[in-house]
């Protein structure tokens, strides 16, 4: 299981970029957040904060990573532990990249 | 989950919209006779869910998003309509672990789950040589889990899991497992012996020493998450570091069990009434009982550690196992039979016999178990012809009620 919440250094997430959800990630509304399963890795992720399982459910129809954020109300002064949050799940294949945006 | 022992764990506790592990044991009937089997299998119920009730579970699983569901048994492929269920589920957005002894598991079947996404297999072996797994699963059993490994691995499904009971016998053999699991590409899991089902009667004499549990701990923080435990030993981090997995009893709150006849219960391991949270087959079907269920509200409400909760290691173990502790005869808010700290042990020697501890129920064990009778003699029988109709009436055997012969009885008259 990989945890979104992590503290690895941010290395390569790019929050300007277009993102989505991997096809076969499935998000559960939890109190606590949410829980993302991916069908092809098998592998759950827990969102910590209602916060971020909205950004995580709408990065597909936002122009970048950083426009996610900043529409489910995330303050500047935390963005780069969502860009952290973001990255663990990227690594985890649970989101990509949008090609051709 | 990389976040140590965690906020999470405590948000848990609360219990979550759905479970994420539900076990679904879709049978009492086995093929097997396992000395510790969990839920006392070997006789098919006569209430076991249909087909379509089956089908019923698995759409408001989907509803529910309940991801993937760990079907067992019982034997759960002995199931004429196991392939069917397991499209159903799969086609529904419910993936599926299954747990088997491999009786089923031919090369055509192998060829058939390789081919499936969203399915997993996991092969039951506890032992890594004959003499120690046939003595806990029958005769035999280690040919066929071997077996349906080779035809797995064959078929080219990478990835199975070899699941192991960790017993006394068996504890020593940790390497050879993985090496069996290294041979065959699979994935190595290994879990707690439970005094539920049938392990209540062989706990005494199977479950692990102290000092076998510190190896264990041991070779578990050497191995990290290349070997899985279904989280089962948790109550060991009172040893040091957490092990990965969440680290709680899940009871009611993340966990639960569906059993063959629909009923569900808070954890795999506690087939008893005082357990029982409802059936799916009640008007709120599986979902009502997940929500509502009295004795789900109590185990989600926050527990008292008890006399646990001035120990230091109460921070990682948080009590243990719950239903160990009960079918021990210990108390729910005492420390679990095997506290690494070993007051489970000195309290097993206060508390009530074992006799008078709670005794796992229901109960499906064959009645002769299918090991017992491979081993019975055949019974010495000579077959005869009934002696030729008798000539005179004097030599006619007596009448009883049940003579065939019409003339029974009949003496002619000279």
């Amino acid at each position: 299981m990989a945890c979104a919440a992590s503290t690895e250094p941010v290395g390569r997430f790019d929050l300007d970029a277009p993102w989505r959800l991997d096809a076969q990630v499935r998000v559960r509304p939890e109190a606590f957040g949410a829980l993302l399963y991916h069908f092809g890795t098998r592998q759950l992720s827990f969102l910590k904060s209602p916060a971020l399982a909205e950004v995580v459910r709408s990065l597909g129809a936002q122009p970048s990573a950083r426009a996610a954020c900043t529409a489910a109300g995330v303050p500047a002064r935390d963005l780069m532990k969502y860009a952290r949050a973001l990255e663990t799940l990227a690594a985890s294949k649970m989101i990509r990249e949008r090609e051709g945006a | 989950m990389s976040a140590g022992p965690l906020p999470l764990a405590d948000q848990f506790q609360h219990g979550l919209a759905a479970p994420i592990c539900l076990t679904w044991e879709l049978t009492y009937a086995c093929n097997l006779s396992c000395v510790h089997c969990l839920s006392s299998s070997g006789r098919r119920d006569p209430r076991e869910l249909t087909t379509a009730q089956c089908r019923a579970v698995i759409d408001e699983l989907q509803r529910m998003q309940v991801f993937y569901v760990n079907v067992g048994g019982g034997e759960p492929t002995v199931r004429p309509d196991f392939w069917e269920i397991l499209d159903y589920a799969i086609g529904h957005d419910v993936g599926v672990k299954f747990s088997t002894n491999g009786v089923k598991i031919t090369p055509d079947i192998a060829r058939r789950l390789a081919g499936r996404d969203y399915v997993d297999v996991q092969i039951s072996l506890d032992g890594a040589t004959p003499e120690v797994n046939d003595a806990v699963r029958g005769r035999g059993s280690y040919e066929v889990a071997l077996r349906a490994m080779r035809n797995l691995a064959g078929a080219g499904f990478a990835g199975f899991k070899i699941s192991v009971v960790m017993t006394r016998h068996n504890v020593g053999q940790l390497e050879k497992f993985k090496a069996i699991a290294d041979r065959f590409g699979a994935q190595l899991r290994i879990t707690r012996l439970r005094p539920s089902g049938r392990g209540a009667d062989v706990w005494d004499e199977l479950h692990p020493t102290a000092g076998q549990q510190r190896e264990l701990y041991d070779w578990l923080v050497a191995h990290g998450t290349d070997v899985l435990t279904g989280d089962s030993f948790f109550h060991l981090s009172g040893y040091g570091g957490a092990l990965p997995g969440l680290g709680m009893c899940g009871a009611g709150r993340v966990v639960c069990l569906i059993d063959p006849v629909g009923d569900v219960y808070a954890c795999p391991f506690a087939i008893h009434p005082s357990f029982l949270a409802g059936n799916v087959r009640d008007p709120g079907g599986f979902a009502g009982v997940w929500r509502h269920s009295e004795l789900f509200a109590r185990l989600r409400r926050p527990q008292t550690g008890g006399a646990c909760e001035s120990c230091s290691a109460f921070g990682s173990c948080r009590g243990g196992c719950m239903a160990a502790k009960f079918f021990t005869g210990l108390p729910l808010d005492g420390p679990d039979p095997e506290c690494v700290k070993g007051h489970g042990e000195r309290a097993l020697v206060a508390a009530v016999p074992a006799a008078q501890a709670p005794r796992p129920s229901p109960d499906h064990s064959h009645r002769a178990g299918p090991y017992r009778a491979a081993q019975r003699r055949p019974v010495p029988l000579t077959l005869s012809a009934r002696p030729p109709a008798p000539v005179t009436p004097s030599a006619r055997p007596p009448v009883t009620a049940c003579d065939p012969d019409p003339l029974a009885g009949f003496v002619p008259g000279r």
